[in-house]
């Protein structure tokens, strides 16, 4: 085999196929567990590590199964743009299957997978329908809160995020069935992604029974859900009532509440921490950039003078508010690691990554490479503007919504919600930080990153006069 | 176009009707008019950057 290939071996200064080398390997690492712990301890550090110490290919180990990492565009270009038959998703993600549940999405061959992508809820023509109602579940969410006060970002956030997801992705009816106590026991959810669910996600320890229990708490809620639908026998017409329309041929209903809620809960979970973590970083960001962030109130400002609703905006161009999202998006991408496992042996330059082995890359260090970024860990979203439009330029190296056939369906919609959401709150409220800037940090030691609590800021209500 | 990045969202086909259209079957997006005239030139430069994968680009000749 490598015969056959000599001539591309010497032409590129590397053996391009079969036989290529094997992945350097990282330092440190324990016997049993190698870099698992330091992967739920110091994520990012570890990460920065391996690229520093090996270049653009790094083997890790998470307990036995090798993760070979790609840094940098051409790297990352390959793994994007590997088909799914030789870099699968679900694999790479023990964590997310008891969240989910059997059955659901990534346990789901390709062709379903396919189906999924084709959600109708996120095509453009349902965009301006989902503004309307994130600007509206944005305004339930601030009626209550008086003149001023503190609110907790990641609590409320992830609250109005359960509602904007659910309303848009599965219905408004189902929206108004649910209460508080539903963001909360989802949230026990996020938190039961230990990254040792590498080594068993069945584990006996408290954020996996916690995970467990919350689980079936969802279903409950569903099942009660579905129970009162059942005994008004009104049809609401949303997602849910259609699921529980199917039957098997024998008339028996074809999806359980388990399943349900477990569909449920897939189609929710790509779109919620992500969205609630971006729009607390952005406000953070934004009240640690003053100036910055007066042209942003200044833009939507002379944007809503005019009446104009929220729905017609949030669709179209508000380049400062964007850039500041963008840029926030690189500095803290929620999900700060991608990972596929490699079911045929994949090949990058000189390398091989054997089949079975884990393959990855990360936004968190990629976003910030000097080679696509100027000046990376500065907070500058003059790099969107036209003329240097720096993720347009580095369409691979620019990754907080992953790139190529897996980038993130929901990307458009995410953009949406959050422009709706910031037209909203910055039209409101002037924010201030409640606590010394370098408090506000991500918890990093579950693979669904948070914010760590407490991360509140102060509120005040705007004058109407200064929004005229 | 760029069919490994495609993914159907369909903002092109809305941008510039005459030029894109979305096959639903496959969930990827057709171009209709591979030199489109002059008079849609703006229309078809608006799907190319609003394209939310990236996958379209444009040349002159």
């Amino acid at each position: 085999m490598t015969a056959v290939n000599a001539n591309a071996g010497v032409a590129t200064g590397a053996a391009n196929h079969p036989g290529g080398a094997p992945p350097p390997r990282v330092s440190g690492g324990l016997p049993v567990l190698g870099h698992l712990l330091e992967l739920r301890r110091q994520p990012i550090e570890l990460l920065s590590r391996a690229h520093a110490e090996c270049g653009e290919v790094a083997e890790l180990r998470l307990a036995r199964l090798p993760l070979v990492m790609l840094y940098g565009e051409e790297a990352q270009e390959a793994f994007f743009r590997a088909p799914e038959e030789q870099l699968d998703q679900a694999a790479a993600y023990p964590f997310m299957k008891p969240i989910f549940g059997e059955g659901v999405v990534f346990d789901a061959p390709p062709e379903r997978r396919k189906e999924a992508l084709r959600n109708q809820s996120l095509r453009d023509k349902q965009m301006r329908g989902h503004a309307e109602v994130i600007a509206r579940e944005t305004e339930r969410m601030v009626e209550g809160m008086g003149e001023e006060g503190q609110i907790d970002l990641l609590d409320f956030f992830a609250e109005l995020t359960i509602y904007t997801s659910s309303a848009c992705l599965i219905g408004k009816p189902f929206r108004e069935e649910l209460t508080p106590e539903f963001a909360r026991v989802y949230h026990d959810l996020e938190r039961g992604t230990d990254a040792i669910a590498y080594v068993n996600p069945h584990l006996p320890i408290p954020s996996f029974r916690k995970r467990d229990r919350a689980r079936r708490r969802l279903v409950e809620l569903v099942t009660e859900i579905m129970d009162a639908r059942k005994r008004s026998g009104q049809a609401k017409g949303d997602l849910l009532d259609i699921l529980m329309r199917v039957r098997h041929e024998d008339g028996r209903p074809r999806f359980s509440a388990d399943e349900i809620t477990g569909m449920f809960i897939s189609m929710m979970f790509a779109g919620h921490h992500t969205t609630s973590g971006t729009a607390a970083w952005t406000l953070i960001e934004l009240l640690w950039h003053p100036e910055y962030r007066a042209s942003v109130v200044k833009e939507l400002d002379e944007l809503y003078a005019d009446g104009s609703e929220v729905s017609y905006h949030a669709l179209r161009e508000i380049p400062q508010l964007e850039n500041a999202i963008k840029e926030t998006l690189r500095l803290h991408p929620p999900l700060i690691v991608l990972m596929r496992k490699v079911l045929y042996d994949f090949h990058y330059k000189g390398w091989t990554l054997e089949a079975g082995k884990l393959v990855g890359t990360s936004p968190a260090v990629s976003n910030r490479l000097p080679e696509c970024f100027r000046d990376p860990e500065c907070f500058d979203p003059g790099r969107y503007a036209e003329g240097r439009e720096e993720d347009r330029l580095h369409p691979f190296g620019w990754i907080p919504f992953g790139a190529g056939r897996h980038r993130c369906v929901g990307a458009a919609f995410a953009m949406i919600q959050l422009k709706a959401i910031f037209s909203v709150l910055l039209e409101r409220f002037e924010f201030d930080l409640a606590q010394p800037p370098a408090t506000y940090r991500n918890d990093h030691s579950k693979m669904v990153v948070q914010l760590a609590q407490p991360c509140r800021v102060e509120y005040r209500r705007r004058p109407a006069k200064a929004r005229a | 176009m760029d069919l490994d990045l495609c993914q159907g969202h369909g903002t092109c086909a809305e941008e510039a009707p005459e030029v894109f259209a979305v096959d639903e079957r496959e969930s990827k997006v057709t171009v209709r008019v591979e030199r489109p005239p002059e008079a849609l030139c703006a229309k078809v430069k608006r799907a190319v950057r609003f394209c939310p994968t990236g996958a379209l680009s444009l040349t002159e000749d």
